[in-house]
């Protein structure tokens, strides 16, 4: 019915429909405060969050600029020494038997509580923050690249090192370009996990970014322009998932074609 | 007794340290050079393990493997393998996952960039035997599987082995498509200078294939019967509805159903 429908109006309803859904969240919101009388306090309305993004604009702009500084800088952080441990586990089963549990460990322990550490050896500010980010985006990344490595068909490995191949070439030749698909699957995670941590750290510890500008806002109960960050978070998030989605299909593009050529 | 060019002798090999798994026992198998010999038995007889073997990837507990007049006691790089899983890497064109073991084996791999051109074409003198011309640079998914299966056997060859050892490539292929392979690996044998071992459960691809045929055992496994098959080459398919040929294969059958009953 759709197809036809596509096809007659010549209106690509699928690509249309992440708009259409996310106006109409909107719309219903606003309805829905201004039917019930909410208190700006409680939800503001759509209309009072936009008034409140023209409001402060600069302060905004200058936030939002901070935090995507962090959050990038510590998912570059996470992304080189990701990929670097990821290979080094991926590399001998010795040192995967030996670092994973570290590892789990590691990453079972809530971030929040690892930033007034980084307060007390760093101070406040821009350097928490960026550390947040890494230390959070980091594990998917390491995961992906190990899993990677570890899944390389025993077949392929029996008819290289047949032919003389050292660990190195196979390495090389197989399981580097193999665990690629997993890596940039990984970032798509990571950089979202990045601006989690990038955010708890700001709220905890910062004169800036949009985590500070929340609470400050918070305190002062203007919750507007809480609302605003919020919406400036998910822009950006939004934004930057897109770019990793992209270069992922760029990069390992093989990846999905195979898939598809299987299934 | 002419000139062996795989010769094992009383060979056993046990997996995972004493009291492991005794995989072969009282092995002993003798190809001689230019032959293609066929190892049939039933299932878990320890046929991949004499694969495995035969190509230095495992080294027995007592006996000896020679290969080429020499003991193996590291991998050699004079044998080509195949698989039933053609593992071809997808990010690779098909022309480049079967150059990828001249980037490998050290004899070649010193040459590989200054003679590239000269590869190539050997490269693609293989795809036109086994009838894959013209389809070196589409990448595996956009092959067939029995496409896939004859790019395989191209990549086990083009170091110019002088072993190529088999491990029912033809196995997960439906039965036109089997049958146009092995017209394309009895070419093959009649046109390069190659000693082949195929391991196989069908009875019939290995009497219509090999001028010997050797039986194993349940495990541990040993040589059982061993069979010459004199039907005159080139060999066609027709053979196959030849009495004498069927006669050969229930005589086949039935050893291994006796193997089968012992075990």
């Amino acid at each position: 019915m759709s197809m036809s429908g596509t096809k007659k109006s010549g209106i690509n309803w699928i690509a249309l429909a992440p708009w259409i859904y996310t106006i109409g969240l909107f719309v219903v919101w606003e309805l829905a405060v201004r039917l019930f009388a909410i208190r700006p306090t409680i939800l503001p309305a759509p209309s009072a969050i936009v008034g409140a993004l023209y409001q402060y604009w600069p302060a905004i702009q200058r936030h939002s600029i901070q935090t995507l500084f962090t959050t990038t800088l510590g998912f570059g952080l996470a992304v080189v020494g990701g990929l670097a441990l990821g290979l080094l586990i991926g590399w001998s089963r010795m040192i995967y038997a030996g670092l994973y549990p570290l590892m789990v460990g590691f990453n079972a322990i809530p971030k929040v509580a690892v930033v007034p550490i980084l307060v007390i050896w760093f101070g406040i500010g821009t350097i928490p923050a960026v550390l947040t980010a890494f230390l959070i985006a980091f594990f998917p990344i390491v995961v992906n690249v190990a899993t990677g490595l570890a899944t390389i068909e025993p077949e392929t490995e029996d008819v290289l090192r047949a032919l003389g191949a050292r660990k190195m070439d196979i390495m090389l030749k197989v399981g580097i370009p193999r665990s690629m698909p997993y890596f940039f699957g990984s970032l798509k995670v990571a950089i979202t996990l990045a601006f989690v941590g990038s955010v708890i750290s700001e709220t905890i510890a910062a004169n800036s970014g949009l985590g500070y500008m929340m609470a400050a806002a918070q305190s002062q109960f203007n919750v507007p322009l809480v609302f605003a960050g919020l919406i400036m978070l998910a822009i950006e998030g939004i934004v930057m998932y897109a770019v990793m989605a992209w270069v992922e299909t760029r990069m390992t593009g093989w990846a999905h074609r195979s898939q598809l050529a299987n299934a | 007794m002419g000139d062996h060019l795989v010769r094992i002798e009383n060979v056993d090999m046990r997996y995972g340290g004493e009291g492991g798994v005794l995989a072969v026992s009282g092995l002993n198998i003798a190809v001689e050079k230019g032959e293609f010999a066929a190892v049939v038995g039933p299932s878990g007889c320890g046929k991949s393990t004499l694969m495995r073997l035969v190509t230095g990837l495992h080294i027995p507990q007592t006996g000896s493997v020679v290969v080429a007049g020499q003991q193996v006691t590291k991998p050699v790089s004079i044998v080509g393998m195949a698989f039933q899983n053609p593992t071809m890497l997808p990010w690779r064109t098909t022309l480049d996952n079967i150059l990828l073991p001249l980037e490998i084996v050290d004899k070649h791999r010193k040459r590989l960039r200054a003679h590239k051109a000269e590869y190539v074409a050997q490269a693609e003198r293989l795809l036109e035997i086994v009838g894959l011309k013209g389809f070196g640079d589409k990448f595996p998914w956009q092959l067939s599987g029995g496409m896939q299966q004859r790019a395989n056997l191209c990549r086990a060859l083009i170091h110019e082995p002088e072993l190529l050892m088999l491990d029912e490539p033809f196995g997960a292929l439906d039965a036109f498509t089997r049958e146009e392979l092995w017209q394309v690996i009895r070419d093959l044998h009649a046109q390069q200078d190659v000693t082949i071992v195929l391991v196989t459960h069908d009875l019939r691809e290995a009497v219509y294939l090999a001028d010997r045929v050797f039986v194993m055992s349940a495990r541990p496994g040993r040589v059982l019967h061993e069979h010459k098959i004199d039907f005159p080459r080139p060999r066609e398919l027709e053979l196959m509805y030849d009495p004498a040929f069927t006669k050969k294969v229930q005589e086949l059958r039935g050893e291994i159903a006796d193997a089968r009953q012992v075990a």
